[in-house]
């Protein structure tokens, strides 16, 4: 069988899956709920006095930090503690394709969360004549950093049997991924390590990437960025899966 | 069909699969007995790909498993310990996910669940969610799953347990309906299960193949194998009690009951069958007989025995 059709197969059933608990509607609940009060009372929307989304998207990387490790932890963790892992493992497919299968279920319905936000496009849109190129070029890179976040949860997911640890690394290591271009992290760095090291560590940041794109800039570099970080983690999945079945 | 060459597997320092070898061909039934935690799990979650050998490989229908996990997985069907399914998926929304994942497609696979369900008796709860089936109910969409494409090897750990006796004896007769033209593996701890489906026995212990031949062979290395039980009316005079003894074949004669009871154990040598002499004799001294019987030898002591014996020989190891 081909592997896109075993990949299809695989990413319906987990689709499904996610609605097939009330745990879907929460957390599209709570994402919109986030994400527009953020927009409107700390992004103060309406007194920037601007038509564009910036005070909306400013705020996509710490709600993600948070929602797509909530998202993810539940991709393979689960299965290893149903032992569904079992059954998933002895069927004719390969690692690879039950990974991005999984993948991309959880990263389309991080999509189906984005796309729910229209309304706050189409509001900006009435009250005033936005650029729609960067409101475009922000939703882009939001979608991709979504898929960055969720490469890392589901490779963290593989490490353990429990939803809870994966949710807690998950955010950890997101979170070192956001801030490698603050201060934070370059300070302590920057005193120990030579400066090509700092600027690699910078480079590697989400924050910076995705602020580029929500100016408007859909540069080559910041998608194969977010797309190498996505392969990077999903290949990473498969090892640490592989290594596993080995233990 | 099934070919498994010196399979090892350690868990840090415990050995749980030790160099097990056999092979099983179309038509064959192996049963795997063992105590819990002996390594018959282990041994087929290898075979069926779900956990690497440390030394050691499995081929099916000639595919190694390590080197074309694919192609020998697509030839298996297996029933994981504990049959874990998908529990938020309907049976039949189940049933249809492995189809398309073993790609089965439309009519092919709408045909495939169709006779899976007929042979696991699921019509009734095929739209049900399966968190909602009893154990049972779970257990037999478990066995559909397995058997969706038709497989030339089955492989079931523990297929009848927590199964109440009338399902037991449906998933035997299940087995037993299929074993001609399949290459089929189960496990149990279940040993009257044993004489009800299978050719064939293994017998594994601390990760090693202890005995390996028909039910039957393995009852007669019982310890009271062809033991004649014999129970008279009234107790019979000693001097012909003595002469029993003498008969040929005979190595001697136990009290079968307690003190006083007219119930005696003629223990034969290794191989004799001494029912006819026994039956002659009594009819000749005209005992009233109560009961006669040839024991055929349970295969629980012979479990216990090998699995003790192992055992003995591992302490005497440890206590060089």
């Amino acid at each position: 069988m081909n592997a896109a059709r075993t990949v299809a197969v695989i990413f319906r059933r987990e689709f499904a899956g996610y609605f097939a608990s009330p745990v879907a509607y929460v957390f599209l609940i709570v994402f919109l709920a986030l994400a527009g009060a953020l927009t409107f009372f700390i992004g103060n929307f309406f007194q920037r006095n601007q038509a564009d989304l910036d005070s909306f998207f400013v705020f996509h990387p710490w709600v993600y930090l948070f929602l797509m490790p909530a998202i993810a932890m539940r991709l393979w963790a689960e299965e290893r503690k149903t032992g569904t892992v079992e059954l998933l493992f002895t069927l004719p497919i390969a690692t690879w394709h039950a990974v991005a299968g999984k993948f991309l279920a959880a990263w389309l319905f991080a999509g189906v969360a984005l796309a729910l936000t229209f309304p706050i496009w189409i509001t900006v849109a009435n009250l005033g004549a936005p650029d729609h190129g960067p409101i475009i070029a922000g939703y882009i890179g939001s979608f991709l950093m979504a898929g960055g976040y969720l490469a890392i949860g589901s490779c963290l997911s593989a490490t353990t049997r429990n939803q809870v640890i994966a949710f807690v690394l998950a955010a950890i290591v997101c979170f070192a991924f956001s801030m490698a271009g603050a201060e934070v992290v370059l300070g302590p760095i920057r005193d120990i390590l030579p400066q090509d090291f700092v600027n690699l560590v910078a480079s590697f940041s989400f924050l910076n990437h995705f602020a580029e794109m929500r100016k408007g800039v859909i540069d080559l570099r910041n998608l194969l960025y977010f797309l190498s970080v996505i392969g990077v983690f999903l290949f990473a999945t498969v090892l640490v899966l592989d290594l596993k079945k080995a233990e | 069909m099934i070919e498994v060459q010196s399979l090892t597997k350690h868990f840090g320092p415990i050995r749980a699969v030790d160099g097990v070898s056999f092979s099983v061909g179309k038509g064959e039934v192996l049963g795997f007995l063992g105590p819990n935690g002996a390594g018959k799990s282990t041994t087929m979650k290898m075979i069926t790909g779900f956990i690497t050998p440390t030394a050691g490989t499995a081929a099916v229908c000639g595919h190694d498993i390590r080197t074309a996990p694919i192609a020998a997985k697509s030839r298996i069907g297996y029933l994981p310990e504990g049959a874990p399914l998908y529990a938020d998926m309907t049976a039949r929304g189940f049933l249809n996910f492995i189809g398309a994942s073993r790609g089965l497609r439309g009519a092919e696979r709408a045909k495939a669940v169709d006779r899976v369900v007929e042979i696991a008796q699921l019509k009734t709860v095929l739209d049900q969610p399966i968190e909602t089936l009893s154990k049972g109910f779970t257990r037999r969409v478990g066995l559909a799953q397995a058997l969706l494409h038709d497989p030339d090897v089955l492989i079931l750990d523990e297929p009848t347990d927590g199964l109440d006796p009338n399902q037991k004896h449906h998933v035997r007769q299940v087995i037993n309906d299929m074993a001609p033209d399949k290459a089929i593996v189960i496990s149990t701890h279940i040993l009257e299960e044993v004489h009800a489906v299978c050719s064939r026995a293994m017998i594994i212990d601390h990760g090693r193949l202890l005995a390996d031949s028909t039910p039957a062979e393995l009852e007669a290395r019982a310890q009271h194998h062809n033991t004649v039980t014999l129970r008279t009316l009234a107790m019979p005079p000693d001097g012909e009690r003595a002469a029993l003894g003498q008969l040929d074949g005979v190595i001697e004669i136990e009290a079968g009951g307690s003190a006083g009871e007219p119930v005696f154990r003629v223990i034969p040598q290794e191989g004799a069958n001494v029912l006819p002499a026994v039956t002659a004799f009594v009819a000749e001294k005209g005992w009233q007989v109560d009961e006669l019987r040839l024991e055929q030898g349970r295969l629980d002591d012979v479990f216990r025995e090998l699995t003790a014996a192992a055992a003995a020989g591992r302490d005497a190891e440890a206590a060089q």
